[in-house]
């Protein structure tokens, strides 16, 4: 080793550490045909269980009749609540600190709900089964709209109301209503009204963010198999979480933590959808100990459209008032907050509403009060965090839309009403109004990096041309400038305020280092088409000198994989990539004791060098981290124990905050409502960039899920509770033909709490994207009177807004 | 059931012979009876073509396709279009151009692009954002497997050029 030649420059490109656009690890098995999804998963003797689903969105049952069923050659079992009942499982612990049905007791809440769990030896077989289990259903007033819903009689859960019509409190405090949930408040409310009630200029806007779904191409299922013999369950699932969900099943079955192992797969995309526990799973494990067999459920598209996993459905009310000059002085928010049957939303058990009070945004908003209030309707249950960290997408729409409203009030550019009121650099750590410290950003630089690439000046001219040329009768196509500025809350969390059911939300990562100087690290997260395979190793070649493509990244296993509350909010790269690095640390650490050892001087004396530990003023003398990981094996080093090997588990010391400018250039055509996107730029500050590659991505997959929801995307309800759009015949995921091509930009503000600097991605095209869409439809109808339209803003919705504007006439 | 079919087809260049009943639709044919397992179920109504295959030439969706419907065909599945030792330049273009990421829609997605690049040899973007368009990817934005097209696109049309 001592007659290497390589440079330096040769040695760190060797590595394919951080900063750099390796290609990525996952593609080869993807490409082949040779992912192992759950649905992949074959056991010897595998049934598959299918559920009966409600067809009202509210209705007492009378009555199940499984006779006919259990005739159909093939089908083993049907299981209803009554058979769930003695096992204290026909009902679970939501997220959210309430407990969902299992299997319809006595009543259902929403379409699609689950009834009765039918068990066969193949899918034919039981869904022949479904169709022979008689259910007589008496039906019951629907209420499928929250403020309907407060002021019913109706009452949707019987079993949270006491004798008397007495309400007990809920997981969050006191209810005002028995369809009520909790009330969730952040901020000073009277300064907060007194400074609005004073000032210059106040804008109001009430807003609907629809209900969505994540959708994510692979549906939700799982592989549950009760190992009789040995005791032991093993559940395979398209989980998010797998240590939580481990846990969640120990608690709710009974049985020991130890034996059972949560194994997630490949997952094709989670977005969200596959953070929750979903009736299948229980409905499987329970199959599997009923008949002494694995058993597979997984759902089709309609089932998880209908059922699991809901987004959004917040109807916001603002309140923004500022100086006649445009600053910012008080911001009122309230929320009406539509959860469906059941409260499941998937949010830090201290955070009903998520981190909805991030709706300050990226502005120096000196008062500012939240209030929120969650409500049972019926329709599915949910609430996830569709890619955003937990409503953050909500707050980021909710603020960037009061800026567009307060421009019109003032009669100014939104993009100066932005600069005005950014948070400057100088501020940071800035304490918000609504409580956060948000760590670090530059807006500023930015925001004017954004404008100056797209020439802001020249669009808004360009517009002010189109407009001239429209009321002149040359075109009937308008022309939208969407901006969008926005400030991400990522990476749950610290455990002194982030946990979800007691469990607190750190990350882990650990490492063995090879004899031959190649490594396996594992971590408490799990990838779900973010690369983690790729850039976990990335991390981990930069701190500890080995190759990237010597070091195997393995997740999902809950028997081998340290404890870690996985992959979702943006959480992987701000809490396990930390626990990664300072892992990576602690065998660096060991390294250097080893290195100095064999270089025969003290610890003090040698330093890491990209691949090595060199003596200090005689780089000649080195110990590359090959040799040293050999070392560590073959040699009897006083006072170092054998062996090569470290854990972290990281509890961050806050949140990061990554934050982005985006501009989106559209034309309208006012006849057919069809929007075409001519130009997107999305500027990213993710802080250190770890891979360009998968950064871009990501923005790319991000900003086209935002598309999809600002144009087109929904989980609508008629009046009986009936779901409009349970098949992708009326669901909106746009193809290659609706997508334009975007451009991306960054700047690097990294955060100063995190080990490498790191914030997380992810999630912020989509967080940010979404406004950025639906600001560019309603600016192309600002001059005709437009202030503002709710999303989805499809053809028909667009055709709809133009022609009250009377630009049809 | 005694009304079975009795169905003979040709998968990944491999004669199969059984009986099916007739409702048997062709995706769960290759996923459970075969254990084919590239092909996708995404959407089960045609509409995201993770299930994408080749039959007799033509990019079908198996999952709305019944077996009886491809008996005495040929069958192509990604597993018949390139694997360790000969892949096709779709998947190393996929690969270097970062055209996937959770790798569910994948295998439907280059099986299709392997049929529009038969189709279309030197596609445009529009042409290839058309042809492609029965393909769902909930990840990438499209913009990278477009790229990743164009690359194959060139790399194939390359080949064949020093080839002639």
């Amino acid at each position: 080793m001592k007659d290497e030649v390589t440079s330096r420059e040769e040695r760190v490109e060797n590595l394919k550490g951080m900063g750099c656009s390796r290609k990525r690890v996952e593609d080869a098995r993807f490409t082949q045909g040779k992912g192992n999804y759950v649905d992949d998963i074959k056991l010897d003797g595998m049934l598959f269980g299918d559920f009966v689903r409600s067809p009202y969105a509210h209705a007492r049952i009378k009555n199940i009749d499984t006779a006919a069923a259990l005739e159909v050659p093939g089908v083993l079992a049907v299981l209803t609540a009554a058979d769930l009942e003695p096992l204290g499982l026909h009902w679970m612990p939501t997220l959210a600190g309430d407990k969902q049905m299992v299997l319809a007791d006595g009543k259902v809440l929403f379409q699609g709900q689950e009834v009765a769990f039918v068990v066969a030896e193949d899918r034919y077989a039981a869904a022949d089964g479904i169709e022979l289990v008689e259910v007589e259903y008496e039906e019951l007033p629907v209420i499928v709209d929250p403020f309907d819903s407060l002021k019913s009689d109706v009452v949707l859960r019987e079993d949270l109301v006491g004798e008397g019509g007495a309400l007990p409190d809920g997981a969050h405090g006191p209810r005002k209503h028995h369809n009520h949930i909790f009330t969730w408040e952040a901020g000073d409310k009277m300064p907060t009204e007194e400074v609005i009630a004073n000032a210059e200029v106040v804008a109001t806007e009430s807003m609907y963010y629809h209900r969505t779904h994540p959708c994510p191409l692979e549906t939700c299922g799982c592989v549950a198999s009760m190992d009789k013999v040995n005791g032991k369950l093993t559940l395979w699932g398209t989980f998010q979480a797998p240590h939580a969900i481990r846990t969640v099943v120990s608690l709710i079955s009974g049985i020991e933590e130890h034996n059972i192992r949560v194994i997630s797969p490949d997952i094709g995309g989670g977005f969200g959808n596959k953070v929750g526990a979903y009736p299948g799973y229980v409905c499987s494990v329970v199959a599997s100990i009923v008949t002494g067999k694995p058993v597979k459920w997984i759902e089709d598209r309609m089932d998880n459209l209908m059922t699991t996993a809901f987004a959004r459905d917040y109807h916001m009310t603002g309140k923004i008032s500022a100086t006649k000059e445009g600053k910012i002085t008080g911001l009122h928010c309230h929320v009406t907050a539509d959860h469906g049957g059941f409260d499941a939303c998937a949010d830090p058990t201290k955070f009903p509403a998520g981190f909805m009070n991030i709706c300050t945004g990226s502005y120096d908003i000196p008062t500012a009060y939240l209030e929120v209030d969650g409500v049972y309707t019926n329709k599915a249950p949910g609430g996830v965090s569709y890619r955003c960290s937990f409503r953050v997408t909500e707050a980021v729409y909710f603020i960037e839309r009061m800026i567009e409203v307060l421009a019109i009030e003032l009669n100014m550019d939104a993009a100066e009403l932005r600069r005005i009121n950014f948070i400057k650099k100088e501020q940071f750590p800035y304490k918000a109004a609504l409580g956060w410290e948000y760590d670090s950003g530059d807006y500023h630089t930015a925001w004017d990096k954004a404008l100056t690439t797209v020439d802001y000046d020249g669009l808004r001219a360009e517009q002010a041309q189109r407009i001239e040329d429209f009321k002149a009768g040359k075109t009937r196509k308008l022309m939208g400038i969407g901006l969008s500025f926005f400030t991400e809350i990522v990476g749950a969390g610290p455990v002194k305020n982030c946990d979800i059911l007691g469990l607190g939300m750190f990350d882990s990562c650990e490492i063995r280092i090879h004899p031959t100087g190649s490594a396996i690290a594992r971590l408490g997260t799990i990838s779900q088409g973010q690369g983690h395979a790729t850039t976990f190793a990335q991390i981990l070649a930069s701190e500890i000198g080995l190759p990237a493509d010597s070091i195997t990244i393995e997740e999902g296993d809950t028997d081998t994989a340290p404890y870690g509350l996985g992959t979702y909010g943006s959480r992987s790269t701000p809490v396990a990539g930390a626990a990664t690095a300072m892992a990576g640390r602690k065998i660096r650490a060991k390294a250097q004791m080893i290195a100095a050892y064999l270089l025969e001087v003290h610890d003090n004396d040698v330093e890491f060098d990209v691949d090595r530990f060199v003596v200090k003023g005689a780089p000649e003398r080195f110990k590359t981290m090959k040799e040293i990981a050999f070392a560590a094996y073959n040699q009897a080093i006083p006072g170092i124990e054998p062996g090569l090997e470290a854990v972290s588990y990281y509890d961050p010391p806050n949140m990061t905050y990554p934050f982005g400018a985006y501009v989106c250039v559209m034309d309208i055509d006012v006849d057919t409502g069809v929007p075409e996107i001519r130009r997107f730029y999305a500027l990213d500050d993710c802080g250190t960039r770890i891979n360009p590659m998968i950064i871009e991505g990501q923005v790319h997959g991000g900003l086209t899920e935002a598309l999809a929801v600002a144009l087109g995307q929904e989980i609508a309800y008629d009046d009986m509770g009936n779901v409009k759009t349970g098949t992708l015949m009326d669901f909106f995921l746009p193809t290659a033909w609706e997508v334009p091509n975007y451009e991306t930009d960054y700047t690097v503000t990294p955060s100063p709490h995190h080990p490498i600097g790191a914030k997380g991605v992810g999630e912020s095209p989509h967080v940010g994207g979404v406004p950025c869409f639906s600001n560019a439809v309603q600016d192309a109808f600002r001059p005709f009177g437009n202030r503002h339209t709710n999303m989805p803003h499809d053809h028909w919705r667009i055709w709809r807004t133009a022609n009250e504007l009377g630009l049809h006439d | 059931m005694s009304n079975k079919m009795h169905i003979k087809l040709n998968v990944n260049g491999k004669d199969e012979e059984f009986l099916a009943e007739p409702r048997e639709l062709l995706i769960y044919t290759l996923r459970e009876r075969l254990n084919i397992t590239g092909p996708h179920i995404g959407c089960e109504t045609s509409h995201c073509g993770a299930c994408t295959v080749t039959i007799d030439g033509k990019s079908v969706k198996a999952c709305t396709v019944f077996v009886a419907q491809a008996s005495g065909k040929e069958v192509t599945t990604i597993e018949g279009i390139g694997g360790p030792d000969d892949l096709h330049p779709l998947q190393n273009a996929f690969k270097e151009h970062h055209g996937l990421q959770c790798g569910y829609c994948t295998p439907g997605m280059i099986t299709r692009a392997t049929k529009l690049l038969e189709e279309i040899p030197n596609p445009t973007e529009e042409e290839i954002r058309f042809g492609m368009a029965g393909n769902i990817c909930r990840c990438t934005g499209y913009q990278n497997i477009v790229k990743s097209i164009q690359a194959a696109a060139a790399e194939m049309s390359a080949a064949k050029e020093a080839a002639e």
